[in-house]
């Protein structure tokens, strides 16, 4: 089945620190621009959500077209984020952010999003636990990318 | 490698299992390294102030990977039914994160929970968490002319590292409060949270 995916890990000052298409459809030229474009507008229905609930897995927070966001946040409010398209102007009503992992997703595997989103969180946390690694910085290491691609072709 | 090795080499890092860890670290070795950290750092400034930052900042870097890891492990405890450890929890509230330093952090890094955590009577926005005898104090007596120096000052780098890695931002200093009828000065560690701190709490309700 082919899906067109795209994950980025969005640290607390909104810069990605980590990004990757993951999908299996073919990638049209402006399909990544525009991927990332919906992950970031997303942010700011994150940034309310992830206020009002201590679980850490947010679904379906966004939608646009076909295209679906989900959100995961961690305990350092770091964001992941599954892409989809959403509009909205909101006003920062708090400026903490945290972390985030976002996936811009056109399936509706809840499931496989979720046990994808905890095995990344834990890549995360042994990326972190370096102590050489200053927290918000971009994630460079190969190994990473090739565990998280193969962790995508497994769950998503 | 000499002689048969049984344990299983991780090529990288990232294969490793992230697992419960050692419970128990030597504590001469840890005192050891600690006392090296306060003398490596005394050689690189000059007034107590930037010593303290140091130490402070050099705890920060433990306390927000301690957030992290620590909130994974407790949602990885095995036994504990399956449906409960499937969602992460994460604390969103004030109390909830000040109790989670106060027991959960506390229990792993010096294998007991703090003595108390109380909340500050003149300003709302105080709370301190008290020991009788910090660990990273117990083999170290500060001479008459550092005046009010406290090494705490790593401790409460950690917990602000958790607080701010949390959500919480907040200014965290270790005092010695003179307690009578006992020689050792009680230790607290004093936590003032940030102004948008506050207005979240009471925003939430």
């Amino acid at each position: 089945m082919a899906t067109t995916a795209s994950f980025i890990i969005v640290s607390r000052n909104d810069i990605p620190i980590y990004e990757a298409e993951v999908g299996s459809a073919t990638k049209r030229e402006d399909a990544a621009q525009l991927h990332q474009f919906v992950l970031h507008a997303a942010l700011d229905i994150v940034q309310d959500l992830a206020w009002t609930t201590s679980a850490m897995f947010l679904k379906n927070i966004d939608r646009f077209n076909d295209l679906v966001v989900s959100v995961y946040v961690t305990a350092d409010k770091s964001v992941r984020c599954i892409t989809l398209k959403a509009f909205s102007i909101r006003y920062f009503l708090d400026i903490f952010k945290h972390t985030r992992l976002m996936l811009l997703h056109d399936s509706r595997n809840d499931d496989g999003i979720k046990s994808f989103f905890q095995e990344v969180h834990e890549l995360y946390i042994k990326v972190l636990l370096n102590p050489l690694y200053l927290p918000g910085a971009r994630i460079a290491s190969s190994h990473f990318d090739t565990k998280v691609r193969a962790l995508a072709r497994k769950y998503l | 490698m000499i002689g048969a090795s049984k344990i299983k080499q991780y090529s990288n890092v990232l294969e490793k299992p992230l697992s419960k860890g050692k419970q128990e670290v030597s504590l001469s070795a840890f005192a050891f390294l600690f006392s090296e950290l306060v003398q490596y750092n005394q050689t690189q400034v000059d007034n107590i102030a930037e010593l303290e930052r140091r130490l402070e900042d050099a705890g920060y870097a433990v306390g927000a990977r301690c957030l992290e890891l620590l909130c994974h492990r407790e949602k990885c405890v095995m036994f504990m039914p399956f449906w409960l450890s499937q969602g992460n929890r994460r604390e969103t509230r004030l109390l909830g994160i000040l109790s989670f330093v106060h027991s959960t952090v506390w229990k792993v890094l010096f294998g007991k929970v703090a003595d108390s955590l109380e909340k500050g009577t003149e300003h709302e926005d105080e709370y301190m968490i008290s020991e009788k005898e910090l660990l990273v104090n117990r083999f170290i007596s500060i001479p008459k002319d550092m005046g009010t120096f406290n090494c705490g000052a790593f401790v409460a780098g950690i917990v602000r590292g958790v607080l701010d890695s949390a959500g919480f931002p907040a200014v965290v200093t270790a005092h010695f409060v003179p307690m009578e009828g006992q020689q050792r000065p009680r230790t607290t560690i004093l936590i003032k949270f940030a102004e948008e701190v506050l207005r979240r709490e009471a925003r939430l309700g």
